[in-house]
């Protein structure tokens, strides 16, 4: 019963976030529809953390697996690349360090300049 | 004959992803290295396979349908660590967006001197604006941009995996040690394939990489709009 009801309401959520993505005219995916709409309702009390918490650990656990398939797919889509796959992949992996650099030493500098002022 | 079970089956694929996956874990827990990543792993087993037995990738793809179908659901619920950290979101509000936003600037910046660097066309540059951000809002992206969807989900696959197999180890080389920076870092670089990885990094690193998703989204979209008329 438990797990059943836990279920239901995750993807209860997740069919709002769906409703959400169809009708309002915005490039939002229903993921990040319905993950605001259960932090608000976790955060109002609207729903309890017992509510969701076991079943949400189980789906967050089995989360990298999810990303597999997609992953096995590149092999798929390498041809319809041709000449253009060196640019993707140097401008992916150069631009992915940067950007972990930069947000990551800006949000450390300003947390610690904070703890230093206290 | 296992073309053929994939063919038919809605399991095959299921049991082979997740199959690959206990066996990337076993081997990423034996020997600690973080090119040994459990995904990278997982994907790499699963091509051999697949070529070994001739099996198409549209069939594989039809068989692990149901797997997809838990995304939405699984990504949903990273509400539930990000609101058991609701203390210390509220705490470092300004640290995280700035650190958010400082990220998404830098990310279309490196992708705009990049794609000077290499020459690209418009066509190319708008396609791979959308490459940090959760694929959903990728793919909206690039249709906005009109660039070309398909290569744009491609670097978003290859974006995230890198974040989940050197995300660790970029922020260790960086100097970033404090959990929340390392999750803004892992969230707004690599969304939602990286903050897997965050989430088994901590706690604390996986909510933060959570929120970083969402925010780094919505800042994405707006930022590659401007962007996307510099070339």
């Amino acid at each position: 019963m438990k797990y059943l009801l836990q279920f239901c309401i995750i993807l209860a959520v997740s069919l709002v976030g769906e409703l959400l993505n169809r009708f309002v005219p915005l490039p939002i995916p229903a993921s990040v529809y319905g993950m605001v709409i259960l932090f608000l309702a976790l955060a109002t009390g609207a729903i309890k953390l017992s509510h969701v918490r076991a079943t949400g650990r189980f789906l967050i656990d089995i989360l990298p697996l999810l990303f597999v398939a997609p992953a096995v797919g590149l092999v798929d889509s390498w041809a319809t690349m041709q000449e253009f796959w060196l640019a993707v992949v140097v401008i992916s992996l150069i631009s992915t360090i940067f950007v972990i650099a930069v947000s990551g030493r800006i949000t450390q500098f300003i947390i610690n300049r904070k703890g230093g002022r206290k | 004959m296992i073309a053929e079970i994939f063919d038919n089956s809605l399991f095959a694929g299921v049991v082979l992803s997740v199959a690959a996956y206990g066996v990337g874990l076993v081997v990423y827990r034996r020997f600690k290295f973080f090119l040994f990543n459990p995904l990278l792993i997982a994907i790499v087993m699963s091509i051999a396979l697949l070529l070994l037995f001739g099996v198409d990738y549209s069939s594989y793809e039809k068989s692990t349908k149901y797997l997809n179908f838990l995304l939405t659901p699984a990504t949903v619920c990273l509400a539930i660590p990000l609101y058991e950290q609701y203390k210390l979101l509220k705490d470092n509000f300004t640290a995280i967006i700035v650190g958010i936003a400082s990220g998404v600037v830098t990310g279309l910046a490196t992708i705009f001197l990049l794609a000077l660097l290499f020459g690209l066309g418009h066509y190319e540059y708008v396609t791979l604006l959308p490459k940090s951000i959760t694929t959903a809002i990728g793919i909206a992206l690039s249709e906005e941009l009109s660039g070309c969807i398909s290569i744009t989900v491609v670097s978003i696959v290859i974006t995230g995996l890198f974040g989940n197999i050197a995300g660790e180890k970029m922020c260790r080389v960086f100097g970033i040690e404090h959990p929340v920076a390392k999750g803004v870092a892992i969230g707004t670089s690599a969304h939602v394939m990286g903050t897997a990885k965050a989430m088994e990094m901590g706690e604390i690193e996986g909510a933060m990489s959570s929120l970083s998703i969402v925010v780094a989204g919505c800042m994405t979209v707006v930022g590659a709009i401007l962007f996307s008329s510099f070339i």
